[in-house]
């Protein structure tokens, strides 16, 4: 659709623009919500609870609220709201019981930090410890006890979700194509394997953080570190039930954000001690702790895959089974089984697979969105399984790849068909296999193996993703001509970091054929004068703000010629205009400055028409439909992007201990917007995801405490964990309804990052690995055929620690031994 | 108690509480908000800013210990709105993206090139390990401080297929 021009015309989009937020950045001046203090405003803290399962027989608040300074506490007991993205099943405050360690049981508001947390202590808890269900598996059984025993009368969106009244499954998500069991039965070879990994934190820099004053009359100003104002204001409003318009919600500079200030989360709760404080502003700040655990994280998982292939290595069935751990409660989770579910064989053609892709609540801090959505989660399994079928049939896993990526004309899994259009994963792939030397050792590897005693190995991992959102999303754009010939763009999309300011002014520019700096994207967001977007999530913003952009140009183009066209006395298709004026084509002396008519053009008698010209574009997501229950067949992906990773890896064959010499990272993005914004989301993308491959997760003991919600605990990769040499490699296939052909990568760098490091260790020595976090001792134990110890929960065996691979065979003529 | 403390070369006397961290102290006493708390407790180097002349993660110093020092922090970096060539080379090389780590980040670059004038990446890495950014990964950060401190060989920014 729009304006797919051979990359060498444009004269914006595809530079290295400098980012418009930068300098704000880099003085300090640039304000974010932990920076911002309101007159009268008040700081709130919470009660949280020790246990990971516990009735409340108690709360006695009476010492909290003889506090001098406390002007607000709150129990579960005065506060009956519900909130939910798809399955509505979480208090604001807990009632009744207590389903995960760090769960919000009382809050208070006080006229000081300190006093808050003096309030808080006072306040005294009185729990029946209950067993919690605390692994996923576990929760599963049929005696297991329930998380949400009322799990059959909660509200949920019916034409998506399917709970399961009466079992702890939040959601199952099925899929359907073909006939798997037949396709086994056609196969040569069958190999089944589980994968699983951790939960894991987010970690944005700066924690979530809310400033809410209930106003008199119920306008209510919200002032929060979220991704998304609209979704915030829209599902604040439901809960409270209270008209959209009286709900300002206002985000300035965000310190990041990874998926988990997408939705809604300690907006309601600090609303609810405004009003009962008598609407003065209160201010939560989650500790770092608190991010850990009152907030949420992303979901474990433990996913099973049964692959049958053909003689020739063709992949001929596929069955899939995901068990995602949601927590205590639905949250995203239930959102990242679908889009996971419809995705889960990543970017392979299966004739005949079958997916079910359960949500199971456990007794644990619930998961959300987080980069990726599900995606880093299953490719650790899909692309370290593709390696162990290549294995055991005894082709090369690059080969194999070849074999079975999708291409065009191949089918997804929803039945959706692949064109020339839709990306080009092995393009992707050979460009990271020819970036790391596969396949082979130069001379210099082979010399470094000899005299350091250390086995380099070289692995290959590809993936997919698409945007997991509604069918009808939608967004806007408004573009404002400023009295002076410059412009001023609003979007409802939030720039948290990855730049889409910058990219978003750089198409503007483009599509107006302005200098970049006649444009001004501004980050701040304000629901009330900002035009409405979905949310800050699945990589849609360049495409789909970027094509309203797009419309919103052409409408002020068009408005602004029509003015010209009378004061040049001009048919409108005669005109032409360059960033400072309009002009007729064939007379470019008879021309009119944009200023003179950015506002209304008076003629030298005083007379004037016009009017201030803003252009506006609204842009809904189309063709795509809500996926049937029974088979996941419809269309779900607004664009795929497809990528590859490509690690070289130094492995010690005593200790396990690796480095990582080398990785390349290839995407197709369709047409790059800025390469540098474009090379920071990859190598951000890649650490975040070698932070997931290497040493991060949750780890719990026996009774669901949280045991490292901390930095010294839960390391997260610092500037030493980069590998020595990174290289970043764009692939252009232009996507045709993308905005100069671009489409998404925000999430993408960070998928396959585990599994490439994953085939690269197995390569190097030979240690089978089938769950991550990959530390030295995971290598160690993997190497010595030891079992995994499970760390994530502490005695109490789970996931993978029971698992074995299973090379079994439905073909008798080629029975393979384990 | 009262203090008196010499940040970005204002003096400065203020009555303080003692239980106050140096951080709290300049973000909510004199409201210089670009030094960021990322976890309170000395581990992520959001909150890093000079102690008479040397980084400190100013959320493990009590405002009492400022007592006669001497202060920087990132408000402090920029001369009447012109970027230092440290702040000005992190926006040439994209070395910013949510921008929340950034003012720790330059304090500690900063201290790094004050030791070693031309470090080498991985003197810069070492250098840079107490201060974590979850957004771009380090190495344009890495190539910001390399390119200020004259050892940056350019490069393609992406190899296109």
């Amino acid at each position: 659709m729009y304006d797919t021009l051979d990359r060498s015309q444009l004269k914006n989009v595809g530079k290295s623009a400098v980012r418009l937020d930068v300098k704000e950045k880099l003085t300090g001046e640039a304000v974010y919500v932990s920076d911002m203090v309101l007159p009268g405003m008040l700081y709130a803290q919470i009660k949280k609870s020790p246990h990971a399962r516990a009735r409340i027989l108690s709360i006695d608040t009476s010492k909290a609220e003889a506090l001098r300074g406390v002007r607000a506490v709150l129990t579960g007991s005065e506060l009956d709201y519900r909130l939910g993205l798809y399955v509505v099943d979480k208090y604001l405050l807990a009632k009744g019981e207590v389903r995960h360690y760090g769960e919000a049981v009382a809050a208070v508001a006080a006229e000081s930090l300190q006093i808050a947390r003096e309030a808080v202590d006072l306040i005294e808890v009185t729990y029946e410890v209950l067993d919690p269900v605390l692994n996923h598996m576990d929760a599963m059984k049929e005696d297991a006890p329930l998380v949400h025993p009322d799990l059959g009368s909660y509200d949920y969106i019916k034409a998506v979700f399917t709970p399961i009244p009466g079992t702890n499954i939040a959601n199952l998500t099925k899929l359907r194509k073909g006939d798997v069991e037949q396709g086994f039965a056609d196969s040569a070879f069958v190999v089944e394997r589980e994968y699983d990994n951790p939960s894991v934190q987010h970690v944005p820099m700066e924690t979530h953080v809310s400033i809410v004053k209930w106003g008199s009359g119920d306008r209510v100003t919200i002032y929060t570190s979220a991704q998304s104002p609209f979704t915030v204001r829209n599902l604040f409003c439901r809960t409270f039930s209270l008209p959209f318009n009286k709900v300002r919600v206002i985000i300035p500079y965000v310190g990041g954000g990874f998926g988990g200030k997408a939705g809604i989360h300690i907006e309601p709760l600090t609303a609810c001690l405004s009003k009962k404080a008598g609407g003065a502003p209160v201010k939560f700040q989650a500790s770092r702790e608190e991010e850990f655990s009152l907030l949420p994280c992303r979901s474990a998982l433990t996913y099973r895959i049964k692959t049958g292939v053909s003689e020739e290595g063709k992949i001929l069935a596929q069955k899939m089974e995901m068990y995602w751990d949601a927590g205590a409660y639905a949250d995203y989770a239930v959102n990242v089984t679908r889009a996971s579910g419809y995705s889960a064989s990543g970017p392979y053609e299966i004739p005949n697979a079958w997916v079910d892709a359960y949500t199971v609540y456990t007794n644990k801090p619930y998961g959300t969105a987080y980069r990726g959505f599900g995606h880093v989660e299953f490719h650790w399994g899909i692309e370290r399984h593709m390696d162990l079928v290549a294995k055991t049939i005894g082709m090369d896993p690059l080969e194999f790849r070849h074999l079975n990526a999708l291409r065009p004309g191949s089918i997804t899994l929803t039945g959706e068909k692949i064109t020339s259009h839709s990306g080009d994963v092995l393009a992707c792939l050979d460009a990271v296999a020819k970036a790391i030397g596969y396949g082979k050792k130069s001379k210099e590897e082979k010399l470094r193996e000899k005299e350091s005693g250390l086995r380099i190995g070289k692995g290959i991992a590809i993936l997919q993703k698409a945007p997991a959102m509604p069918s009808n999303t939608a967004t806007a754009a408004i573009v404002k001509m400023n009295g002076d010939g410059t412009v001023s763009v609003a979007v409802g999309l939030t720039d948290i970091g990855q730049g889409s300011t910058t990219a978003l002014a750089q198409i503007v520019a483009e599509r107006l054929d302005f200098r970049l700096d006649q444009v001004f994207v501004k980050v701040e967001k304000d629901t009330d004068s900002d035009p409405y977007d979905w949310q800050t999530v699945a990589s849609k913003g360049l495409i789909m703000s970027g094509n309203a952009c797009i419309l919103a140009c052409k409408d002020l183009l068009q408005k602004g010629y029509a003015v010209a066209s009378h004061v040049l006395k001009a048919c409108v298709d005669d005109l032409g205009h360059d960033s400072e004026a309009v002009f007729v084509r064939h007379d470019p002396e008879s021309r009119i400055s944009w200023p003179q008519i950015a506002l209304g053009y008076a003629y030298p008698d005083g007379k004037a028409i016009g009017g201030p010209l803003i252009g506006i574009g609204s842009y809904i997501a189309q063709g795509l439909s809500n996926l049937d229950k029974e088979t996941g067949q419809g269309k779900p992906a607004l664009d795929w992007t497809f990528g590859a990773h490509g690690i070289i890896c130094e492995v010690n064959p005593v200790t396990g201990e690796y480095t990582l010499r080398k990785i390349a990272s290839a995407f197709d993005v369709g047409k790059v917007v800025n390469p540098q914004l474009l090379r920071g989301q990859i190598i951000g993308g890649m650490l975040q995801g070698l932070g997931t491959a290497m040493c991060e997760g949750y780890i719990y003991d026996g009774s669901g405490h949280l045991l490292n919600p901390s930095f010294t605990d839960n390391k997260i990769p610092t500037a030493k964990d980069l590998p020595f040499e990174v290289e970043t490699i764009a692939v252009e296939n232009a996507q045709v309804d993308g905005p100069y052909g671009a489409r998404g990568v925000a999430e993408h760098p960070m998928i396959s990052v585990a599994p490439a490091l994953g085939n690269a260790i197995y390569q190097a020595v030979g240690a089978d690995l089938s769950h991550m976090p990959i530390r030295a001792e995971d290598v160690w134990r993997a190497l010595h055929n030891k079992q995994p110890i499970d760390n994530w929960i502490t005695k109490t065996p789970v996931g993978s620690c029971r698992s074995t691979p299973v090379l079994g065979s439905h073909s008798p003529s080629h029975a393979l031994e384990p | 108690m009262k203090i008196k403390v010499t940040v970005n070369a204002i003096p400065y006397e203020r009555e303080i509480e003692e239980h106050m961290t140096l951080l709290r102290f300049l973000r909510e006493g004199l409201g210089l908000t670009g030094t960021k708390e990322g976890c309170g407790a000395g581990e992520c180097g959001a909150c890093t800013v000079f102690f008479n002349g040397k980084t400190v993660n100013s959320c493990m110093v009590l405002a009492a210990e400022a007592d006669g020092a001497v202060i920087e922090t990132i408000e402090g970096e920029a001369t009447e709105g012109m970027l230092s060539a440290l702040q000005s080379s992190f926006e040439k090389h994209f070395a910013v993206q949510c921008g929340f780590c950034t003012a720790g980040m330059i304090m500690s670059a900063r201290e790094l090139i004050h030791h070693h004038p031309h470090p080498t990446a991985e003197e810069i890495k070492e250098g840079l390990e107490g201060n974590f950014c979850r957004c771009t990964g380090y190495e344009q950060i890495v190539e910001a401080i390399l390119d200020v401190t004259g050892s940056f060989v350019a490069k393609e920014v992406l190899t296109y297929v």
